[in-house]
């Protein structure tokens, strides 16, 4: 109902890749990050422009088909890379595919798609992260460049992006229509990287601090009309939560189901755990609220892939999503006893990694902010 | 060039193999592409990368085997040819090469491309009876496959290496998985490949009026099961015994 069996064979497509040329790399990268090349290798196989026009390289397929590659990157237990396709076709490139021109979809989109350029958005700071609307970031115009003072903090794929989307102010009297989108090139002078940042989880992918001094780039780079960043954002955020959202069950899913199997293996007291009525309610719990958020997910997803805007459904769905990883997680932990404390099971990482859903892409607090509002609250 | 590669569906090789009452492979679960199949494909799309043409796909199975000649579409081939009859279920080598042969022939290929043999069936006799049946010089065991001119040159896989063997075109090959990792379907791929032609043939069509195979099974017996190992206990000669045994099974 929501895949067809186009996506079906898609997704047996991904999974045979990920499992002959991710999986069997994902611990080594949990050291010392993924390399760039396993980029390029998902930019020739189509998936980092799934949904994308056929112009720009793109794959020309509907949101679910993003939805496939996201749950199968989860289901292998991707982390820090899922995150990073993500935040490539899903976050910092969609604003550009909506609202740039033709010339700045050759230029950002397709190097992208095509897996040549590693994108990256660019919104929290030092001094604001849910308070999106402080950020200090300054974008002035000069003749025909913009000169961007400021700084940018836990910036995926940052320090090694071809380009970044940077949300910056422009003028501080026109609130919410003071802001930009804009396009800054690595090796723009004026544009460091001054720090990679150490994370709880997500390890195999880069998270940076960014650093912009008088940094002048082509009034060009500018992403659609000149005060249109700040709901051109709050769109894109819909499309970064909703991908999240789906990534999130289905690591949920794959948390599930390896809980099962362990506690039906695992034997104590003369029987496999599974048996004990703590453990099998335990895992029917994780089951059932992770087959719940899901119909839910999809339903969500499949209204904004009509073109419909739902905020509450969404941020519902990502306040639910996020929470359910992360209670299934622990309780896989709980199950797995002092097993699912050690690396050499899949479990912790899939706490710490999931632990960021709850901040990232705006934080339970903010998606209940959001939720209020739209009851009248 | 024109490429014909077979191909067939398999009941999925990861699901456990069940037989039927009548002793048949039963063919009622998840059911995939061969997989030593998709080696054929590849090593076609890529002879058609390299001196063009078309690859054309040629199946025989029952109807739901759309679902493996349309992975194959989706992969790059052209389009594809799929015989279907009731009558043909339980068809044996024999019977199967024939069905093929009738199908490939009106097509006129250069090169007929096979799996070395079908994962399920595992007779390896298909592809050298459809050589026969089509007139074709077969080289077996192909690593590589090269077009060279009016000559098909392959890489023949060997225990100590390979052999260079050489064949006047049109000519039919089977392939080994050294041809290189089947290629993943892009989306765009996969989408294209539903509007590509598969040509349903009826037995009928090709001069055949119902599928009689040559060969059945009498019964089925349960493989011996495997004798222990071994062990060789080091009471100061462990060492020449294991060499006398890796000798007697020619592993040195």
């Amino acid at each position: 109902m929501y895949f067809t069996d186009a996506h079906e064979e898609l997704r047996q497509h991904i999974r045979r890749f990920l499992e002959k040329e991710v999986k069997p790399h994902l611990e080594e990268w949990e050291e010392a990050m993924f390399p760039d090349s396993i980029v390029r290798r998902f930019g020739e196989l189509g998936f980092l422009g799934l949904r994308y026009p056929p112009e720009y390289g793109g794959q020309g397929g509907d949101y679910f088909s993003a939805v496939v590659l996201s749950e199968e990157m989860a289901r292998a237990g991707c982390g820090g890379l899922g995150m990073a396709v993500a935040v490539q076709a899903e976050m910092a490139t969609p604003p550009v595919n909506k609202f740039g021109t033709h010339e700045q979809k050759q230029r950002f989109l397709a190097p992208a798609i095509a897996g040549t350029a590693i994108a990256a958005i660019a919104m929290t700071e030092p001094d604001a992260g849910s308070d999106l609307a402080g950020i200090q970031t300054v974008a002035r115009k000069d003749g025909d460049q913009w000169v961007l003072n400021g700084r940018k903090i836990f910036i995926t794929n940052g320090a090694r992006a071809s380009w970044i989307l940077v949300v910056a102010k422009s003028d501080r009297e026109r609130g919410h229509s003071g802001y930009n989108l804009i396009v800054v090139e690595k090796g723009t002078p004026g544009f460091q990287v001054t720090r990679t940042l150490k994370k709880l989880g997500m390890h195999s992918s880069d998270t940076a601090e960014l650093l912009f001094e008088d940094c002048r780039v082509p009034a060009g780079n500018l992403i659609g009309d000149e005060g249109e960043g700040w709901k051109q954002l709050m769109w894109e955020l819909q499309g970064e939560r909703m991908i999240a959202a789906a990534g999130e069950v289905a690591g949920a899913e794959r948390i599930t189901e390896y809980a099962m199997d362990y506690a039906k293996s695992r034997q104590a007291f003369g029987q496999p755990i599974a048996g004990f009525q703590v453990i099998k309610h335990r895992l029917v719990d994780m089951a059932t609220r992770t087959a719940c958020v899901r119909s839910f997910v999809y339903e969500t997803a499949q209204r904004w892939d009509k073109g419909e805007y739902p905020v509450r459904e969404i941020s519902q769905a990502k306040l639910l999503a996020s929470q359910n990883a992360v209670w299934v997680a622990d309780q896989a932990i709980q199950i797995l006893g002092g097993h699912g404390y050690m690396r050499e099971f899949p479990v912790e990482r899939a706490w710490r990694d999931a632990r960021l859903g709850r901040i990232g892409a705006g934080t339970d607090e903010i998606m209940k902010e959001i939720i209020g509002k739209s009851y009248g609250l | 060039m024109k490429i014909v590669v077979t191909v067939k569906q398999i009941p999925d090789p990861n699901a456990p193999q069940k037989l039927t009452s009548d002793n048949r492979l039963d063919r009622g679960g998840e059911a995939v592409l061969d997989p030593g199949d998709e080696y054929g494909v590849e090593a076609g799309l890529k002879l058609k990368e390299a001196h063009g043409g078309e690859v054309v796909l040629v199946s025989m199975g029952p109807a739901k085997a759309a679902d493996a000649i349309r992975k194959g579409l989706s992969m790059g081939a052209d389009r594809a040819i799929h015989v279907s009859d009731d009558s043909l279920a339980g068809a044996d080598a024999l019977l199967t090469a024939q069905i093929l042969a009738a199908a490939i022939k009106p097509e006129n290929p250069d090169l007929v491309i096979c799996g070395t043999e079908s994962t399920d069936g595992s007779t390896g006799m298909v592809p050298p009876m459809l050589a026969e049946l089509l007139g074709m010089p077969q080289a077996t065991f192909a690593k590589q496959v090269e077009v060279k001119g009016d000559k098909v040159s392959v890489h023949r896989q060997t225990n100590e290496g390979y052999e260079v063997v050489e064949a006047q075109a049109p000519a039919l090959v089977t392939v080994t998985a050294g041809v290189g990792e089947p290629r993943y379907a892009s989306l765009k791929g996969i989408m294209a490949a539903r509007s590509k032609e598969v040509k349903k043939v009826e037995l009928s069509a090709l001069g055949i009026e119902k599928g009689s195979p040559a060969e059945s099974v009498e019964g089925v017996a349960d493989a011996e099961t495997r004798k222990a190992g071994e062990v060789i206990e080091d009471d100061g000669n462990a060492a020449e015994r294991i060499l006398a045994f890796l000798v007697q099974v020619k592993a040195v």
